[in-house]
């Protein structure tokens, strides 16, 4: 569950991305965020996982206000939260199985625990026959679900994604589409930035419009609403 | 957020350690003539500031022992009677911070100026029937450092004519240890911050390179100490491996000096530190300098470049 109450966010330069959000989030939803480029998205999700603070207002995620949340406690909130990118950001010198494990060891998760849960969001993502490949060796979809096996792999209750088929092709897009969707099933909240119109339009889910940093439109199974 | 608190206290598990150990290693492999230049600028620093120190210390020794074999003279007034004398000697040996009362006559001094003359002594001789000095106490303070505030006590005493210490070649000597400490001291600071800079630019160079890791482990929830831990680990390598060269020098060198110079200061009141435990001191300290240095150097680095 993730709450705002009137979050402003202004960045050291002046520019207000955030203006007065209010929303709620419930558990086991799947929303996208659209808007013009420079509209405000990036920045409303990343409140979400306490990349950004907000200047002033509320954000509440599983009971914690983490605008308020020390930066110490940070990286324990992180561990109930998945991240997705455009980029990927996966580790080229590494396989995808140790792309993927490298989230758990680095949380000093026990190998027992990384093999079996490693190997089950592989299977998830189906990539379970290319776990000793590396990044290089992969498509650009097979990559980016290296990075959805990522995310997920510590079990989160939310995945945040910021324009995850930006760099890939339609029918790449519709794979990744499909895998979130999958995720969704299972009870995890999707949070999905994107500038994919046809998506939206067809596979219909929440969808909250932001522009000049304020939410203009927020509907249960919306359009995309406006020409890109 | 109780559980949070848990989590965060548990201990470090020893997979993790291991990991920390394997990561700081590739760090050091990878960075190739960063790292060796790091190690050698540890390397000069230590070698100079353990010889330095080995220099320091010895001199301090030879001041030292000279300093214990300074002798109070005190002189007997020619008008005591030996009733007064007598007196004289057992106050002064009743006093806590002297060690040591011997009396030594006229005659016997006389000896001795003459014998310290050499040739030209010979024409004191003429002095053999009048005798103009005096008879004496020699004493020796306790504390050695206290034979200024002996000497003036002494002089308050009844039937002492004078008092006279060779203080002044001891003085020159600390004087000299002095100088040479602080000129020492100001090389060595300026080494030890080159040593320090090199250390926090190969830490720098680790961090950068892996800056995408880094932002990973911060996005997956990996704690702050996770992070730095190999950082730490490889400045601290790089200030121990930086000791070994010059705890193996100034080992070696050290054996063979006392080695040449301790059969020949033997019977001789001039001493220098036995090897040890004195060498095993040195490679100490050097050792806990190097470590320092390293941890230092990558603490400036990881401040500046891991901002939380
Ligand atoms: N770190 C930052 N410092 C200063 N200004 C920023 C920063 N990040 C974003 N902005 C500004 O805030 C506004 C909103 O940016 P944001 O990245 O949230 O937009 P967006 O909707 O994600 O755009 P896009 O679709 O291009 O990704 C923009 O004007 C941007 O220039
Ligand atoms: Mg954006």
């Amino acid at each position: 569950m993730i709450v705002m109450e009137n979050v402003y966010k202004k960045y050291p330069n002046g520019v207000v991305a955030a203006n007065g959000i209010d929303v709620a989030i419930e558990q086991g939803e799947f929303v996208y965020v659209v808007g013009a480029s420079g509209a405000g998205k990036s920045t409303f999700i990343k409140m979400m996982y306490r990349e950004e603070k907000p200047t002033s207002g509320k954000i509440i995620v599983n009971g914690i206000d983490i605008a308020k949340l020390k930066s110490s406690k940070v990286p324990l909130f992180r561990r109930s939260i998945g991240v997705v990118f455009q980029d990927f950001k996966l580790l080229p010198s590494l396989t995808v199985y140790e792309n993927v494990a490298f989230a758990l060891e680095v949380i000093e998760e026990s190998p027992r625990i990384i093999k079996k849960r490693v190997m089950e969001v592989l299977e998830l993502v189906n990539l379970k026959h290319k776990t000793r490949m590396l990044p290089s060796e992969l498509s650009g979809g097979e990559q980016q679900r290296v990075s959805i096996a990522r995310s997920i792999v510590n079990s989160p209750s939310i995945v945040i994604a910021d324009e995850p088929t930006g760099n890939l092709d339609p029918d790449t897009s519709w794979e990744i589409m499909k895998t979130f969707e999958q995720i969704n099933s299972h009870g995890t909240t999707i949070v999905m930035a994107t500038h994919n119109k046809d998506i939206v339009n067809t596979k219909k889910h929440r969808v909250i419009a932001i522009d000049g940093g304020m939410i203009v439109r927020d509907e249960q199974r919306g359009d995309y609403g406006y020409e890109a | 957020m109780s559980e949070m608190n848990n989590e965060v206290i548990t201990v470090m598990k020893l997979r993790t350690i291991g990991r920390h150990v394997r990561e700081s290693f590739k760090s050091i492999w990878r960075n190739g003539w960063m790292t060796f230049a790091s190690v050698g600028a540890v390397t000069v620093t230590l070698l100079l500031v353990g010889v330095f120190y080995v220099i320091l210390m010895n001199l301090n020794e030879v001041a030292n022992s000279i300093e214990e074999d300074v002798t109070i003279k005190v002189l007997i007034d020619t008008t005591a009677t030996p009733e007064q004398q007598k007196a004289l000697e057992t106050e002064l040996k009743s006093m806590p911070e002297i060690k040591s009362v011997v009396f030594s006559s006229k005659d016997n001094e006389l000896n001795q100026l003459v014998d310290s003359f050499g040739q030209q002594g010979e024409i004191l001789k003429l002095y053999e029937q009048e005798n103009p000095l005096n008879d004496a106490f020699l004493v020796k303070a306790a504390e050695p450092e206290t034979t200024k505030q002996v000497a003036k006590k002494i002089e308050k005493l009844e039937s002492v004519h004078l008092v006279n210490y060779g203080q002044n070649d001891v003085d020159k000597l600390f004087k000299i240890i002095s100088i040479s400490r602080n000129v020492g001291l100001v090389i060595i600071i300026g080494l030890l911050l080159t040593a320090v800079f090199l250390i926090s630019n190969t830490i720098k160079i680790t961090i950068v390179a892996r800056r995408r890791e880094i932002e990973i482990m911060r996005l997956v929830g990996a704690t702050n100490g996770f992070i730095r831990w190999p950082f730490f680990l490889e400045g601290l390598w790089l200030g121990i491996f930086g000791s070994i060269i010059p705890i193996t020098i100034i080992a070696i060198l050290y054996k063979n000096i006392y080695g040449y110079l301790a059969p020949k200061l033997e019977g001789n009141f001039i001493q220098i530190l036995e090897f040890t435990p004195f060498v095993y001191q040195v490679s100490l300290l050097l050792l806990l300098m190097g470590c320092i240095i390293g941890v230092w150097g990558s603490m400036m680095s990881v401040r500046k470049f891991l901002k939380v």
